[in-house]
């Protein structure tokens, strides 16, 4: 439970972390970067990021949020209010 | 904006494909001589990408029950199961597959995509947890899409990425593992055991679906939860009839005292039509005889071990590193080269399936070959020698391309179009 404190800032620093293995691109990556449109990422690729963001944070996130997070800081709202409960 | 708007990228890449003649994505059996063997294109084709795994489809049996079902009880029965849909075929085919499989409850849907769909996304609703395979078919993720319950992926086979999953899950909720006992794309099987294992351990309830396992694996065909002994682990077995039973349907087994409320919850199951009387009678005909089939399974496998080794020999890379199903899958980097394969091997007289992303895992092109008990060791021969002489053909195409300079790497990621998440 130590990530209860995390700032948005951490967050959102970390999943940009982790969303660069997957930016082949090298898409410049803003809070309203898109992963559908700007990163160009298929829905397999979402898939193995949200993986990715379950196991940093130690959190569930279901594959079911996805429609409603198109952003970075969708994702990054999403997973802060899932680590404070 | 029309509707259709959205498809200029899928229609774009169709295009670039260029025109094949025969197209591998638009193939017509114009008459099937048996379960081997197709005309296409005024061609006698060797089927080997048709999952016809036991050879079914021409069984005399089969045939004759159908034929018989037709005459006593017509073309159709137009009406769900609830209804007018259930004839005293469905509740015998279902009796047929409750003894084949050694279990309480057996419930026909009218395809096997319908019995994932009607299973997962009724038994798991809000507040549950459906966890499944990433490489789960079609059927799985739609389901999920479909239902109301948590959705979480766990990696491929991976027992210590699931146990890691379900150890995040709340203990008290209610979570069903989905599993398959082998994968249709590379025809790898799953540890079924440890990952029962890990799931019994964390309190869920384990579907497993047998259908590319039923027929040909375990003592008497259940499938691979029977060859390992971990049968009694499952709590409900799902399956179709549309490849090793050689017709159509989809089923669902389960020893759960309450299983058979599900007829009244489960909307795939109530909201369309039943099986026609002929394909309900040529299944119980070919589940009884695929129980003791057993020279035809020792046939099956002697079959896919000689095309294994022998693509493994033609230095092809293959799905599995030895054989584990009889689906035989070989790779390609890129979709010039799958489809180009594809065509000289029809060429040759030879069908096998084309699948690419995002129906395959990790952005492979796959050329899925499928053998059945069917083929006899000569077709087996020679399927091996068209896939030697279209490898040949394609890298001589390929040189003289190189020579022309063409840097025409047509080759992307298909868009996304096939995977649905919910």
């Amino acid at each position: 439970m130590s990530d209860m404190g995390l700032s948005k800032d951490v967050i959102y620093g970390r999943i940009c972390q982790l969303i660069e293995p997957f930016n082949k691109k090298s898409v410049p990556l803003t809070p309203q970067t898109t992963f559908a449109n700007d990163l160009d990422f298929d829905s397999l690729t979402v898939m193995d990021l949200v993986a990715a963001i379950e196991d940093e944070f130690d959190i569930v996130l279901p594959l079911n949020m996805l429609p409603d997070l198109e952003t970075i800081q969708q994702v990054t709202d999403a997973v802060e209010k899932i680590i404070k409960g | 904006m029309d509707l259709l708007d959205k498809f200029d990228p899928l229609i774009a890449e169709r295009d670039r494909m260029g025109y094949r003649d025969p197209d591998p994505l638009n193939i017509v059996m114009d008459e099937v001589l048996s379960a081997t063997e197709a005309m296409i294109n005024g061609r006698k084709i060797i089927l080997a990408g048709t999952n016809n795994y036991m050879g079914m489809t021409f069984d005399p049996d089969a045939i004759s029950a159908a034929k018989e079902a037709l005459d006593k009880f017509g073309t159709g029965t137009t009406g769900s199961r609830i209804l007018n849909g259930t004839y005293q075929g469905h509740k015998a085919l279902e009796r047929e597959l409750e003894d084949f499989y050694g279990m309480d409850h057996a419930m026909v849907f009218s395809t096997g995509y319908q019995a994932n769909l009607g299973m997962i996304s009724t038994l798991a609703g809000r507040g549950d947890y459906v966890i499944i395979d990433a490489d789960s078919h079609a059927s799985i993720y739609d389901a999920c899409a479909m239902g109301n319950a948590d959705i979480l992926r766990f990696r491929h086979n991976s027992v210590e990425d699931l146990e890691k999953r379900l150890k995040r899950l709340p203990e008290n909720a209610a979570k069903l593992v989905v599993l398959e006992g082998v994968y249709s794309m590379l025809g790898d099987r799953a540890p079924l055991a440890e990952l029962i294992a890990v799931s019994k351990a964390a309190g869920a309830q384990v579907l497993v679906d047998e259908a590319h396992s039923m027929g040909f694996c375990g003592e008497t065909g259940r499938g691979v939860a029977q060859e390992l002994g971990v049968e009694d682990q499952v709590d409900f077995i799902v399956g179709t009839f549309s490849k090793s039973v050689g017709t159509v349907g989809g089923f669902c087994l389960s020893n759960h005292p309450k299983f058979d409320v599900l007829r009244f919850a489960c909307r795939p199951y109530m909201f369309t039509a039943s099986l026609p009387p002929s394909v309900v009678a040529s299944a119980i005909s070919s589940i009884r005889s695929l129980k003791n089939a057993h020279n035809k399974r020792a046939h099956l496998w002697a079959n896919v071990e000689r095309l294994h080794s022998g693509l493994k020999d033609l230095g092809f890379k293959l799905g599995t590193k030895s054989v584990e199903s009889p689906i035989v899958a070989v790779c390609f980097d890129s979709q010039e080269e799958l489809f180009g394969m594809c065509q000289l091997l029809l060429a040759e007289g030879v069908y096998v399936n084309v699948a690419r992303p995002p129906a395959t895992p990790m952005g492979i092109y796959l050329l899925r070959c499928s053998l059945g008990a069917g083929h006899s060791v000569e077709q087996v021969d020679q399927i091996l020698a068209a896939f030697k002489a279209a490898q040949e053909k394609f890298s001589a195409s390929e040189t003289l391309r190189d020579a022309a300079g063409d840097k025409n790497a047509a080759d992307r990621q298909s868009p996304d179009a096939a995977v649905a998440t919910g």
